[in-house]
């Protein structure tokens, strides 16, 4: 049997962990400022450019 | 200094850049030398960040905070699923697919129903999406003017109509060059991307220049803005409302796919399946980047106007303006003129692909004015049409916005739209990963939904707007309360958009699936759901010719696509299907499945796969294979791949099997050899005291005088070598039942102090009559051994014999030892005979060879005790070896393992 691609799997894999690091009730976690911008502000972009930089190393290091 | 008329030659000149752009694009096309790179492409996909983005996410951050962000993360994670996203351009390209309703129809039977339906849904969901887009730039255009006092009235038209116009314009000139919608709209592609850069630029530099300009920074920003009770809130996320951000999350990744735009650059537009590796990271990052300021230009503008002051959907224009930056705001316009361009121009286009393929095509197939003119070429005709319905669809968006749209923020316009096409997700998905799933249950599945959108959603929108009766939402329909339409069975607390989402989405999948489960496919659809399914595996030029059986005529096919292609496309197109299938001309083609096939795909490129269906069965006859028998191909056509994958597993099982037996071949060769060898050398060893016997016995027997002496003497020889002979047959049987394996042994403890000594002294007398001198320092109980008794003292024997023969008559010195070490028994026999060479070392081990020279001297053993002593010593897991030198005597070792002590 062809195994099935394994980036796609892993994008798939990924997307499934941005489900519950950008949603409730993960999200009510980061409460007060760091240093003077909100946290929630913080986190969101945070987790989101890091799900973005994974996503460009898997992607990028081989073909699809 | 900003006039109107600056205003509007501004717009022109970049409009004129844009058209530029798009007709190089076009022009590398047709010299075959795409520029859509997979950079291209990643941009191209940002037509998702409308002018909604540009001016309407700063708009509902005044008010929601940071949920605005919920319409951007959602399409990032859908498009990190890129096996969906690749499964749906791998069908379409197959299946040559031009747009969501094509590929819906497509997949359920080439309905030309479903195909309408989905049409309709598309057109009435998104219309508002595109009033909002002329909302928007007549809100932009008016802040300009405002600022400057100037108007701008054309034959006393309001300016919102003249830019639908020319929108219209431009859309028409951009997206019906070609008829093929298939063909790539790769210019379009170019002016997209292109516009896309500029609405980042644009957004980025207003969003440095109000944080970093006019306030001091984020910190600052955040700051200023925590210290106001009102603005405090905005900052952090309220999760009372968790549901609604998870609706908003899930509608946007709908959205993202189905949205007719997003389906036509994602899927249609799509040049190479791996420019999406770019896309998956490089969109996403598009949209992080132009949300970083929506936040603080939002609390900027709060902060720089008040509460009360401006139209928060105008901050990105009006917060440049207030500090007399005219030139930040020209580019601002600039970017939110490139936001509502590019989405316009790709809905429009891929809208009107729907609406003439599958509302106008289906009509004039069935009028009776289409049959009259049969002979004409209808290619005009269909770009026509897509051009009128351009111009249609723009002005039911400006109608839409004098109605309605003043009444409703950016954003909450663009979700009603959102939700609509959402709908399409049951029957895609579906589609896509079920064959099961039926065109009763899409038809189903799709009218529920939409039934409980437009009551929840659409309409309540229009009574909010003054525009019908609004007593069904506040009392329900009839005064029934459980019918209220944004409290649907009582279910409140939600927002109108979470509400119509659940509800609709229950009633579309519940739908759906009660519908597929409950009805039968008919064979189109059987086999249509194979291909979309299984277009991974699907061997289809197995199945393909199979599936269709039937007469048609290559002339009336061939009329067919004159009609609807124009006369020229049509043979070019025919030309390259002649010579992939290596014949000189199509008149050279038998009309077969393949034929009508090619026909069929071609026709669904210009008029959709439902109307082409329609069309190719019109000038053939076809039989109806029915549902069983195609079940029955399509079973093949997937089998056959796993059939012969299986049969190459088994061909490489095959191959190693067949080397496992070359190699047991090899040995079996080899051992047949050596027993060869064996039996000669045997009956060799046993000629010996043969011949001996029989020369003594003749002379014996011929010669009666010979004196007694001499008889004696013969006697005692013959007695001999019939005694060696007796043993040599002993030993080779030992050695035989040894090597089978059908040796008898008993195992027990044996003291291998007691088995030297009784061997010793069971040979004392051969060794006085040799006068040889036998030494042995034994303890008196010495080590115990398992092993067998009589076989060790075999060894033993075998052994001292073998020491005794060697040595000289007098001189000879044998001496015996025992010791244990490292749980091993260590026993020693050494002589002082005349030793051993190394060679010979080895070889005395083996069957037949005798120490000493066997040519020479009379034989003195049998040449099988020492072979038989080392199985023996080997049994018992133990080792027998020499260790000598010439001249130096020789010492026979062997070793016995103690028994392991137990615990």
């Amino acid at each position: 049997m062809k195994r099935a691609n394994p980036i796609r799997q892993r994008l798939a894999a990924l997307s499934l962990l941005g489900v519950p690091l950008l949603t409730y009730p993960l999200l009510s976690l980061p409460s007060g400022t760091w240093g003077g911008i909100p946290a929630t502000y913080l986190y969101l972009f945070g987790v989101w450019a890091g799900l973005i930089a994974l996503a460009a190393w898997v992607a990028e290091r081989r073909g699809i | 200094m900003l006039s109107g008329w600056f205003i509007a030659l501004l717009a022109t000149g970049y409009l004129g850049l844009l058209f530029a752009v798009a007709r190089f694009g076009d022009a590398r096309a047709d010299a075959g030398k795409s520029i859509i790179s997979a950079n291209v492409y990643a941009l191209s996909l940002a037509v998702y960040c409308t002018s909604w983005t540009f001016y309407g996410s700063v708009g509902r951050a005044t008010s929601g905070g940071l949920s605005f962000l919920t319409i951007y993360i959602g399409p990032t994670l859908m498009l990190l699923c890129v096996g969906v996203i690749i499964k749906m351009i791998r069908i379409s390209k197959a299946q040559r697919i031009t747009s969501i309703a094509d590929f819906i129809a497509s997949r359920y039977g080439k309905s030309q129903l479903l195909a309408g339906m989905v049409t309709v849904i598309a057109v009435i969901g998104v219309v508002p999406y595109i009033a909002l887009q002329l909302k928007a730039m007549a809100a932009s255009v008016d802040v300009l003017l405002q600022h400057s006092g100037s108007s701008v009235e054309v034959w006393g038209l309001d300016s919102t109509f003249l830019i639908a116009v020319i929108l219209a314009l431009f859309s028409i000139l951009f997206g019906t060059r070609h008829l093929d919608a298939t063909e790539r709209h790769e210019g379009m592609v170019a002016a997209v991307a292109f516009e896309s850069v500029v609405k980042i630029i644009a957004f980025m530099a207003v969003g440095i220049f109000v944080t970093y300009g006019m306030f001091g920074g984020l910190g600052d920003l955040f700051q200023r803005a925590a210290a106001s009770a009102d603005m405090e809130r905005l900052l952090h996320l309220d999760s009372g409302r968790a549901g609604t951000w998870t609706a908003l999350i899930i509608l946007s990744g709908l959205a993202i796919i189905f949205l007719p735009r997003q389906f036509q650059i994602i899927v249609v537009e799509n040049v190479d399946e791996s420019h999406l590796k770019r896309a998956v990271w490089l969109f996403p990052l598009y949209l992080l980047l132009i949300n970083i300021f929506v936040l603080p230009l939002a609390l900027g503008g709060l902060l720089h106007f008040g509460a009360q002051g401006a139209n928060p959907d105008t901050f990105v224009l009006t917060l440049p303006l207030a500090r007399g930056a005219e030139a930040l705001a020209l580019l601002a316009f600039i970017g939110g003129l490139s936001a509502a361009t590019g989405m316009v121009i790709v809905e429009t286009i891929a809208l009107s692909t729907m609406v003439c393929n599958d509302l106008v095509m289906p009509w004039l197939l069935h009028s009776t004015w289409l049959q009259a003119e049969k002979r004409q070429d209808l290619s005009g005709l269909l770009i026509g049409i897509r051009r009128a319905a351009i111009a249609l669809i723009l002005l039911l968006g400006y109608i839409y916005f004098r109605l309605a749209g003043e009444a409703y923020a950016l954003v909450g316009i663009g979700l009603i739209s959102f939700t609509a096409v959402a709908q399409f997700a049951p029957a895609m998905f579906g589609g896509m990963y079920w064959k099961q799933g039926t065109r009763a249950g899409a038809v189903a599945g799709l009218l529920a939904g939409f039934v409980v959108w437009l009551y929840t959603l659409l309409l309540p929108s229009f009574a909010k707007s003054g525009w019908m009766p609004s007593g069904f939402v506040e009392h329900g329909l009839f005064g029934l309360g459980w019918l209220k339409a944004q409290a649907l069975f009582g279910l409140g607390g939600l927002d109108e958009i979470s509400h119509c989402l659940w509800w609709s989405m229950l009633a579309n999948m519940g739908a759906y699936v009660a519908v597929s489960l409950n009805s039968r496919p008919d064979a189109v659809e059987a086999s249509q759901a194979e291909r979309f399914v299984d277009v991974f595996r699907f061997d289809a030029r197995n199945a393909e010719a199979r599936l269709w059986r039937g007469k048609a005529s290559p002339d009336a096919l061939v009329g067919l696509l004159e009609r609807f292609l124009g006369a020229a496309r049509a043979r070019q197109q025919l030309a390259a299907y002649a010579l992939s299938r290596q014949a000189a001309g199509w008149r050279n083609l038998p009309a077969d499945a393949d034929f009508v096939q090619f026909a069929e795909a071609e026709l669904a490129g210009a008029i959709g796969s439902a109307s082409a269906r329609v069309m190719v069965a019109s000038v053939a006859q076809e039989e109806d294979l029915g549902l069983e028998e195609v079940l029955d191909i399509l079973d093949e056509a997937t089998q056959v791949r796993a059939h012969s994958r299986q049969l190459e597993a088994k061909q490489r099982e095959l191959e190693a099997a067949t080397n496992e037996l070359r190699e047991a071949n090899e040995r079996l060769r080899e051992l047949d050899r050596m027993k060869d060898d064996f039996i000669s050398t045997v009956t060799h060893e046993l000629r010996t005291p043969l011949t001996s016997i029989r020369a003594l016995s003749e002379m014996l027997h011929e010669d009666p005088r010979l004196d007694l002496a001499d008889r004696s003497r013969f006697l005692g020889i013959i007695v001999n070598e019939a005694e060696r002979l007796t043993r040599l047959i002993n030993q080779i049987l030992d050695m035989a039942k040894m090597e089978s394996g059908r040796a008898e042994w008993t195992t027990g403890a044996v003291d291998l102090g007691e088995v030297v000594r009784e061997s010793m002294a069971s040979l004392e007398h051969l060794f006085r009559e040799k006068g040889v001198a036998l030494a042995g320092n034994i303890p008196a109980s010495g080590p115990v051994v398992q092993a067998d008794r009589d076989r060790l003292t075999q060894v033993m024997i075998n052994l001292l014999s073998n020491a005794v023969k060697f040595v000289p008559g007098g001189a000879g010195r044998v001496q015996v030892g025992l010791s244990s070490a490292a749980g091993l028994v260590r026993v020693e026999v050494h002589d002082n005979g005349p030793g051993l060479t190394a060679e010979e070392c080895n070889v005395i081990f083996e069957k037949f060879r005798q120490g000493g020279n066997t040519m020479t001297d009379k034989p003195q053993g049998t040449g099988l005790g020492l072979p038989i002593s080392r199985q023996i010593v080997e049994y018992f897991g133990g080792n027998l070896w020499v260790e000598s030198e010439p001249g130096a005597g020789a010492n026979f070792i062997f070793t016995v393992p103690l028994p392991v002590p137990e615990e």
